[in-house]
């Protein structure tokens, strides 16, 4: 577990030395929240609050796709990755060092979306349910780290830039997460219990208020991340590093 | 005691065979050049030793097992391309980096003193010269107080200097008991390192001996003329026809100057020139093929 810790350390080294780099992470949450959340649904309690919570959804995804989908891309191109893959230690301590980076800097991009919720709109939630809040953040990582690190792993970093731009857009969108609940329009009401937003978003708008999560999403969500679970695990067993034709 | 060993290791990449059946055995104390042209597959066995890569048959083992497992790996040491440093990391934190993975490491401070890094250790390694992140990979080697070093190409780039003190380091370990496999494009390097080389080319090793038979062997000339035809000539490893001239292979451009005189053979513009280490080894290798190819062509009737 300290290898594991070390590797985070220095994860978050590297970022921390190229700061103009956090602030990718944090721009897209904080512009659709200053931008779409604060002016249209700011005055109303119970809209805000659903509105702040797809906001949080959104920056748990973008955060975890490309953190993971071009962080590892773009080691794996880096001739360092090979060689700490000589060291004595196994996947497991760089794989947890990174989960553990990657979830520090998720937790900072969305510190200024409920920074803004709480100072410029009337989105209130009590401590139980920013609690709920808080934990659902953790569970819904997971498939959209999957995601990322399947992308990482089977795609040179320019292709998994790319990628992981246009899975993004559709997915948020398609899920909902820009509407209100139940008000979404026609099409993205029918395709959205299918995508891996939707269960997530869900799930975070049952933990901030009592809206009644859909078996369906839920179902779907979990299709998901076993599919892409197993999709990450073939392309890490897959890769040997970058490789050349 | 073998420290690691390939036993009729083949390694594929697609259509391309990099390493075709190598077998090869490195002793606890040895200090092994491993010498070849660009190509020659040099990487990718030191790949599979370290438990880069797998062999796509045959088996491949260090201090007695897998080498793609971890513990395998306590006691190996490896060189990273010098241009791999994490460019915004310092040099001290990259020594801690690699030491945290070693349950015995050796001191930062004493590492650096050791490959002239000390006063560089709160610089970034993008910042360096490539000399000194060089010696600084080179160093990285080291670290875990390793019984087998790896050192993929270790010196090149570096001026004289740099390079003696690089050698310095190196035989030092060697004198300590330390176990050496390096690979180098620079004869030179491998005759101040080495007490046996080993020549790869074309994924096959062509030569596993010491310093001194490999120099012989290393030893050809280029005997070049122009001639309408050459006969067959002892001591010929290898003809090439190039721009109306004929090129000989020759150990021995003496002797096969007065063969040539003596066959009566008509012939103008002789010139006599050493050849580089990596002729040599295309002369090598070509004899190897051209032996591969009679062999199949004379068994080829007897399987029809």
């Amino acid at each position: 577990m300290s290898l594991a810790l070390v590797h985070a350390r220095y994860q978050l080294l590297e970022i921390m030395r190229v700061p103009a780099a956090l602030v990718g992470t944090v721009f897209f949450p904080v512009a659709a929240m200053l931008f779409f959340v604060v002016p249209f649904s700011g005055q109303h309690p119970v809209q805000a609050t659903y509105a702040t919570a797809s906001m949080a959804t959104f920056s748990v995804i973008s955060s975890n796709l490309f953190q993971y989908g071009i962080g590892v891309a773009e080691d794996r191109n880096q001739p360092w990755d090979p060689y700490t893959r000589t060291l004595p230690a196994g996947p497991g301590p760089r794989l947890t060092g990174r989960i553990l980076a990657c979830l520090a800097m998720m937790f900072v991009s969305l510190l200024p979306v409920v920074l803004i919720a709480a100072v410029a709109t009337e989105a209130s939630v009590t401590v139980g349910g920013f609690l709920a809040a808080a934990g659902t953040v953790v569970l819904i990582t997971v498939p959209f780290a999957l995601m990322g690190l399947a992308i990482g792993y089977a795609l040179p970093s320019k292709a998994a830039l790319a990628v992981a731009q246009v899975l993004f857009f559709p997915m948020a969108f398609g899920g909902g997460l820009m509407s209100p609940p139940g008000d979404a329009p026609k099409i993205i009401e029918v395709v959205a219990p299918y995508l891996p937003t939707r269960g997530a978003v869900e799930l975070m708008w049952a933990a901030v208020g009592d809206f009644p999560v859909r078996p369906l999403s839920l179902l779907m969500l979990v299709v998901w991340t076993a599919a892409m679970g197993a999709l990450a695990v073939w392309a890490y067993r897959r890769d040997e590093g970058r490789r050349f034709t | 005691m073998i420290l690691a060993r390939t036993v009729d290791a083949t390694r594929r990449y697609g259509d391309v065979t990099a390493l075709d059946r190598v077998s090869l055995e490195v002793h606890a104390g040895e200090l092994v050049g491993l010498l070849g042209p660009n190509g020659a597959g040099k990487s990718t066995l030191i790949n599979l030793l370290v438990g880069l890569r797998r062999a796509t048959s045959g088996r491949v083992e260090l201090f007695g097992g897998d080498p793609r497992d971890p513990t395998r790996r306590r006691q190996i040491g490896v060189t990273p391309q010098e241009t791999g440093l994490p460019a915004t990391l310092r040099v001290g934190e990259v020594v801690d980096y690699v030491a945290a993975h070693y349950p015995n490491p050796i001191g930062r401070g004493e590492l650096l003193e050791r490959f002239g890094l000390a006063d560089l250790a709160a610089r970034q390694t993008g910042g360096l010269s490539g000399g000194q992140r060089r010696r600084l990979a080179v160093a990285l080697a080291f670290v875990g107080r390793p019984r087998l070093v790896f050192l993929d190409e270790p010196t090149t780039g570096l001026d004289v200097e740099a390079r003696r003190t690089l050698w310095d380091g190196i035989t030092g370990f060697h004198a300590d008991g330390g176990t050496v496999l390096l690979t180098s494009h620079y004869l030179e390097e491998i005759e101040a390192l080495a007490d046996r080389v080993v020549v790869l080319g074309q994924g096959r090793v062509l030569a596993d001996d010491t310093v001194e038979a490999i120099r012989g062997l290393v030893g050809v000339r280029r005997v070049s003329l122009v001639a309408d035809h050459v006969p067959p000539l002892p001591g010929v490893i290898g003809v090439e026809h190039a721009d109306g001239r004929t090129h000989l292979l020759t150990t021995d451009s003496d002797g096969l100057v007065r063969d040539l005189v003596h066959s009566g053979v008509p012939f103008r513009d002789l010139e006599i020139r050493p050849t580089s280490l990596e002729e040599a080894f295309l002369a090598i290798t070509q004899r190897e093929s051209a032996d591969a190819e009679r062999t199949a062509t004379s068994a080829a009737p007897a399987i029809a």
